[in-house]
């Protein structure tokens, strides 16, 4: 009887339910802020420490950013030189550069012919003159080749390389890799700094999130026992302090964001007047709105993980007698 | 509406704080508990409203076993039981308002409903026009007041006091009485424990009095009573 005359009403107010728990959740939520907000001073001071710790990992990474920006640039100067046998005459090369073209690992080919070579060589060797005793050039033609961006990692250029020794005309092929290789390996391991640096200090904002709610909770013990005494229920009581958290995470992303962009601003003139020198199109980044959103919801989950687990462990030992 | 059955409660100490206590309650029954200090009021009152669990015998309050509530359950349990204390447990950062309100807002009662409610319970107590005031303001009779209507806010069909009136003078402490006759009168299944046998006797009810743990007395006889 009680259940059927119960049944109705809630149906029909099922819709506004999600209204009031919505309603409920932004008051706990606002109110959780308003909360934070009244102690100015030490809520900064607290997110001030999970900015510094959230920034140090988010800085690096944009960091890393504009190095893989430069190392893009590198890659695509990275080269295969064929150099030609002694007695392969002008129409053997056109046919070879022909058939180089068509492929499609190739980007572009630059011929340097003997003489050319010769001429390059006297005027960086700095022997000039006296390159004119010997009879005959010494040089060989050289095929200068560039392969397309996809082919230019260590594993396809060295592929390529391969092929292109099979190539008869040719004396022997060289690949001017072995520093791209070595920064390629360079780059790795600074992502896995990152990774780790960022694991590391993730534990770092949880146990801070985790300890400042722990005080909370032990300052708010009088409202929490008579909270549970008046019927609330855990989740009840365990809102306020995941806000608090959620809050925490996402202000210290927000100071995060801030200490990042200024660094990289300091940064930037003096980057770029060292970039200027070896006349380098490099521009430093700023952090871009993915990023942005990443370090914010990051950080604010965060936040709420910690809480949640402070929560977990610390309301449980309070009980009201 | 309660009912114990053989109930004894050992603390991890090892103290029994009650050993074998059978009695029960109709609901819209009410009762006064007594006995030297130390004798187990605060106890038993506990276990009804499950802030302790009874360690032998059988708890129950409005036809559940309360050996079988799961702690999830427990707070769904504690909406049905007003609890008053001697030191009032308010929240001294909060009005007196938002203090009477606490068990609506905890049950999610919508904000129309809280008003009304907590206006209507002030008004039993004769507090209404202290709403806005922080209890720290208050006089002790007033705050205790205010944990009597915060305690009867949601209707619970049970309600516990421990030394209501403990530290009120005679007058107080008989105004005091008199609400809980008006709240009895409504149908409200009310156990109220005191040491004050003057007021009791004032009071003509059912007396259950413990001794050392024990349920010695359970009478409506008030001459046989003391
Ligand atoms: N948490 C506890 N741990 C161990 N012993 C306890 C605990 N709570 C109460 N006791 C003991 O149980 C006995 C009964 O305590 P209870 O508080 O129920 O007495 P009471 O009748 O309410 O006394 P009073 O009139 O002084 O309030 C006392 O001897 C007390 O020391
Ligand atoms: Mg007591």
């Amino acid at each position: 009887m009680k259940a059927d005359a119960k049944k109705p009403v809630k149906k029909s107010s099922s819709p506004s339910m999600i209204h009031i728990w919505f309603l409920r959740h932004l008051q706990v939520a606002i109110s959780s802020l308003g909360r934070l907000t009244r102690s100015p001073i030490g809520t900064l001071m607290t997110a001030t420490v999970l900015g510094i710790a959230v920034s140090l990992p988010a800085g690096m990474w944009v960091m890393l950013d504009n190095v893989k920006q430069i190392s893009g640039n590198w890659d695509a100067g990275a080269s295969l030189s064929m150099f030609l046998k002694a007695d392969t005459d002008e129409q053997q090369v056109d046919e070879l550069i022909g058939k180089l073209k068509l492929m499609p690992e190739i980007q572009h080919i630059a011929y340097v012919t003997k003489d050319d070579a010769l001429v390059e060589f006297q005027q960086f060797s700095g022997l000039g003159q006296a390159l004119e005793i010997l009879q005959e050039n010494p040089l060989p033609a050289v095929l200068i080749i560039t392969p397309t961006l996809q082919h230019s990692t260590p594993l396809q250029a060295d592929l390529l390389l391969k092929q292109l020794n099979q190539e008869p005309l040719a004396d022997l092929t060289q690949l001017d890799m072995e520093w791209v290789e070595r920064f390629h390996a360079i780059t790795e391991i600074a992502i896995r700094a990152v990774i780790v640096l960022a694991s590391v200090l993730s534990l770092a904002v949880l146990l801070i999130i985790g300890n400042t709610i722990r005080l909370e909770i032990q300052n708010r013990h009088d409202e929490i026992e008579i909270t549970k005494l008046v019927g609330a229920t855990n989740s009840f009581i365990r809102r306020p302090f995941l806000y608090t958290g959620f809050w925490y995470g996402l202000l210290g992303g927000l100071i995060a964001w801030f200490l990042v962009t200024i660094s990289l601003w300091l940064l930037s003139g003096p980057i770029e007047k060292l970039t200027g020198l070896y006349q380098s199109q490099f521009r430093l980044d700023v952090l871009d709105l993915p990023t942005t959103v990443v370090l914010l919801m990051g950080s604010a989950f965060l936040g709420l993980a910690g809480a949640r687990i402070a929560v977990g462990r610390h309301l449980r030992a309070i009980e009201p007698d | 509406m309660i009912k114990f059955d053989n109930v004894s409660k050992r603390y991890t100490s090892g103290y029994e704080g009650l050993s074998n206590v059978s009695f029960s309650m109709e609901a819209g029954e009410m009762a006064f508990l007594t006995g030297h200090s130390g004798a187990g009021k605060s106890t038993l009152l506990k276990l009804i409203g499950l802030l302790e669990h009874a360690t032998r015998g059988q708890v129950m309050v409005d036809g559940r076993n309360l050996g079988k509530v799961k702690s999830r359950q427990i707070p769904y349990h504690r909406r049905k039981i007003g609890m008053i204390f001697q030191d009032h447990r308010l929240l001294h950062d909060r009005t007196v308002f938002d203090n009477v309100a606490m068990p609506l807002i905890v049950s999610g009662a919508s904000r129309a409903e809280t008003g009304r409610r907590v206006r209507a319970a002030l008004d039993k107590v004769n507090l209404l026009n202290k709403e806005k005031a922080y209890p720290i303001t208050l006089s002790g009779g007033e705050q205790q007041r205010v944990g009597i209507a915060r305690a009867v806010v949601s209707k619970p069909p049970v309600v516990l006091a421990d030394e209501p009136t403990g530290n009120l003078d005679p007058e107080l402490s008989k105004e005091i009485m008199e609400l809980f006759l008006q709240f009895n009168q409504v149908g409200v299944t009310l156990l109220i424990a005191t040491h004050d046998i003057d007021l009791v006797k004032q009071m003509n009810q059912r007396v259950l009095t413990l001794g050392s743990g024990q349920l010695i007395r359970d009478t409506t006889n008030l001459q046989e009573a003391f």
